[in-house]
């Protein structure tokens, strides 16, 4: 097992820059998510650290070895392939022990191994049969067990479940967090999906147009985001973002959308009065609107009528989508409440979780 | 669409007269093997099955020393059929791999015209070359020429654009260098394509008849198709169409038999390519 650091690493194709910059240590157990929409460079960069990519500068090393020079099967690291990859014309046993005869371990030795990671994996009376005769998940498998038997220093994985159904997908991902746990090593994942990157990763690194965004542990990441884009990046549904200013009322700051005003609690406010009659991105999350039941609300939450303009009920509760002015929001609602188009609504809005972004750069203001 | 008893009738119809029709040239020179020399003439012509079949075959085997020419034939149309193979493989394998190397794409372009050149027009400078080697008579004229092949990287070339790249990578990761992954990865998964080529260019080799009759002097270097044009002997003896027919019926015998064994493992080639 091994520690993967990576500095001032840059990939250009081209003319285009791919990955920009990019720094960041993976401690030795760790598992750390690459996260961001397609085309964010989180692909190029596990294909570096595998050495399937050439770094244009920079430098990458596994276990305190630069291996910028090394080739992929000398850097002890095995890698998942999104498309499985798995060799049509050879048995899953044969799939498995390609690597390991490749590196001339002894025929006992690899037969050992690959019952083991079989077993581990619940395919052993697959071994037999070749890919086609396979279903996605038993691919999947598989294509986990050529990994395993490798004993690597890490493993890299570059979106494993997207081609799973969504049933497949979520047990494969309960499976996977298992399986880290079991082998306690090193691992690199790829995905563009948020849900796999909060729920399997110790930190996770979103990524856009080949730069870090953030680096952090998950709800880190998700209570404070760095900026505009890993707040919108990260929950599902997606933050809220309007354009207000922030006001100033004797003590108070109030963030002002001119068709409502919404108080801010007074102990995140101190962090805001330089920007006090300031233009502003206020974000918040869809879970800290909720419907309002009570006249007097807890400190910190902020009545606001709206009106719906859209009602989507997902049964365990109700996305709403409502404008107030010309702000439009959604709001994650109880189904128990009465909610009709076109009618107003009156919801409480949970400003202790509230987050403010410069609107230029969309950088996080510092309010905590 | 109800397909009706008229269409039905009409479609075995035709099916059935382009069989005779295909069929027929076979069947004529096969009846024609076992006529006497004067029923090879009678009009209209005969075609029930004569009795002198053992005596034109021994007579087409002995005269032209049919044996060696069988021999020679099958040798070089082997050894052609595996050679292509093998370069059009290799050339194949280095077009789509061997990342971007200067004048690629104009290269390989260079190489499907020299397709387009048919071997009368190359026969000359071939022919000067080879005769500059000192090959002349010899197997290598018969099959060196032979062995580079456009249709071959080509063929080869549009398979291997879609193996996926992953498995390249993958190959990479297990510790496989390129030509561990074209022997033990694209190799494999090409057999139906090397099972298709080899067939096309045994028979294609197997009817060469102008490159062989120019390199070859002696009777043991001749091949078979040469052996059938020396049966048609001089030309003021009359041709003996029942032996020459023999002759044709043998020289046919081993594509035909090559097909056969090949047939089964390509229609298994094809099936497994289904269960992708």
């Amino acid at each position: 097992m091994a520690e993967i650091r990576l500095e001032q690493v840059n990939k250009r194709f081209k003319k285009h820059w791919v990955v920009r910059d990019f720094t960041l240590t993976v401690a030795d157990r760790e598992f750390v998510v690459l996260v961001g929409p397609s085309g964010c460079g989180k692909s190029t960069t596990l294909r570096m650290i595998a050495g399937l990519e050439e770094v244009t500068s920079g430098e990458i090393s596994i276990a305190g070895r630069v291996v910028n020079q090394v080739p992929p099967k000398d850097r002890d690291i095995a890698m998942v392939f999104q498309s499985y990859a798995l060799y049509p014309h050879m048995n899953v046993y044969k799939n498995m022990a390609f690597g390991l005869m490749n590196r001339g371990v002894p025929k006992d030795e690899i037969n050992q191994r690959v019952k083991r990671a079989a077993e581990i994996l619940g395919i052993s009376d697959l071994l037999h049969r070749r890919p086609a005769q396979l279903s996605g998940g038993q691919r999947q498998r598989v294509a986990m067990g050529r990994a395993i038997v490798r004993d690597p220093q890490a493993f890299l994985f570059d979106e494993p479940l997207s081609n799973l159904d969504a049933k497949l997908r979520v047990q494969m991902r309960a499976e996977l967090a298992k399986l880290h746990e079991r082998l306690q090593s090193t691992i690199v994942y790829v995905t563009h999906d948020q849900i796999e990157a909060m729920t399997l990763a110790h930190r996770i690194v979103v990524m856009k147009d080949g730069k870090i965004m953030q680096v952090g542990r998950p709800l880190e990441v998700y209570e404070r985001p760095a900026n505009r884009f890993v707040a919108g990046f990260i929950g599902s549904p997606s933050m809220n973002f309007l354009n207000v200013r922030i006001a100033r009322e004797g003590e108070d700051l109030w963030v002002d959308g001119q068709s409502f005003r919404l108080k801010i609690p007074r102990h995140r406010a101190s962090a805001y009065r330089d920007h006090v009659d300031r233009e502003v991105i206020f974000g918040i999350r869809p879970e800290d609107i909720k419907e309002r039941t009570r006249d007097d609300l807890p400190e910190g939450v902020e009545p606001l009528r709206a009106e719906v303009d859209v009602r989507e009920p997902i049964g365990s509760e109700v996305i709403v989508t409502a404008a107030v002015g010309g702000h439009s929001f959604t709001a994650r609602v109880s189904p128990s409440m009465q909610v009709r188009v076109h009618e107003p609504i009156d919801l409480a809005v949970n400003m202790n979780k509230m987050h403010l972004f410069e609107p230029e750069t969309g950088t996080a203001l510092n309010g905590d | 669409m109800q397909i009706t008893r008229t269409q039905r009738a009409l479609a075995h119809i035709t099916l059935t007269v382009s069989i005779l029709l295909i069929v027929f040239p076979v069947v004529f020179a096969l009846v024609t093997s076992t006529h006497s020399f004067q029923e090879s003439f009678s009009f209209p012509p005969k075609f029930h099955v004569g009795s002198h079949l053992l005596d034109n075959y021994r007579a087409a085997w002995e005269r032209v020393h049919m044996g060696r020419l069988l021999f020679n034939s099958t040798l070089i149309s082997v050894a052609v059929a595996a050679g292509k193979i093998v370069l059009s493989i290799l050339a194949a394998f280095a077009f789509t791999y061997f990342g971007e190397f200067r004048g690629k794409a104009t290269l390989f372009i260079l190489i499907l015209i020299t397709h387009m050149l048919p071997l009368p027009i190359r026969i000359v400078p071939t022919f000067e070359l080879v005769e500059d080697f000192g090959w002349m008579n010899t197997y290598y004229a018969l099959t060196i020429p032979f062995f580079a092949s456009a249709t071959g990287t080509l063929l080869f070339r549009q398979f291997f654009l879609t193996v996926p790249n992953d498995l390249a990578d993958a190959a990479r990761m297990d510790g496989a260098g390129p030509m561990k992954f074209l022997w033990k990865v694209l190799v494999p998964l090409s057999k139906t394509n090397m099972l298709a080529l080899f067939m096309i260019e045994f028979i294609y080799m197997w009817n060469q008849y102008l490159w062989p009759l120019i390199v070859t002097q002696s009777n043991d270097m001749r091949v078979v198709q040469i052996g059938l044009k020396m049966l048609l002997a001089g030309e003021e003896q009359a041709a003996e169409w029942n032996v020459i027919m023999a002759g044709t019926i043998l020289a046919m015998l081993p594509p035909l038999i090559i097909l056969l064994i090949l047939q089964g493992s390509f229609v298994k080639g094809f099936a497994m390519r289904q269960e992708k």
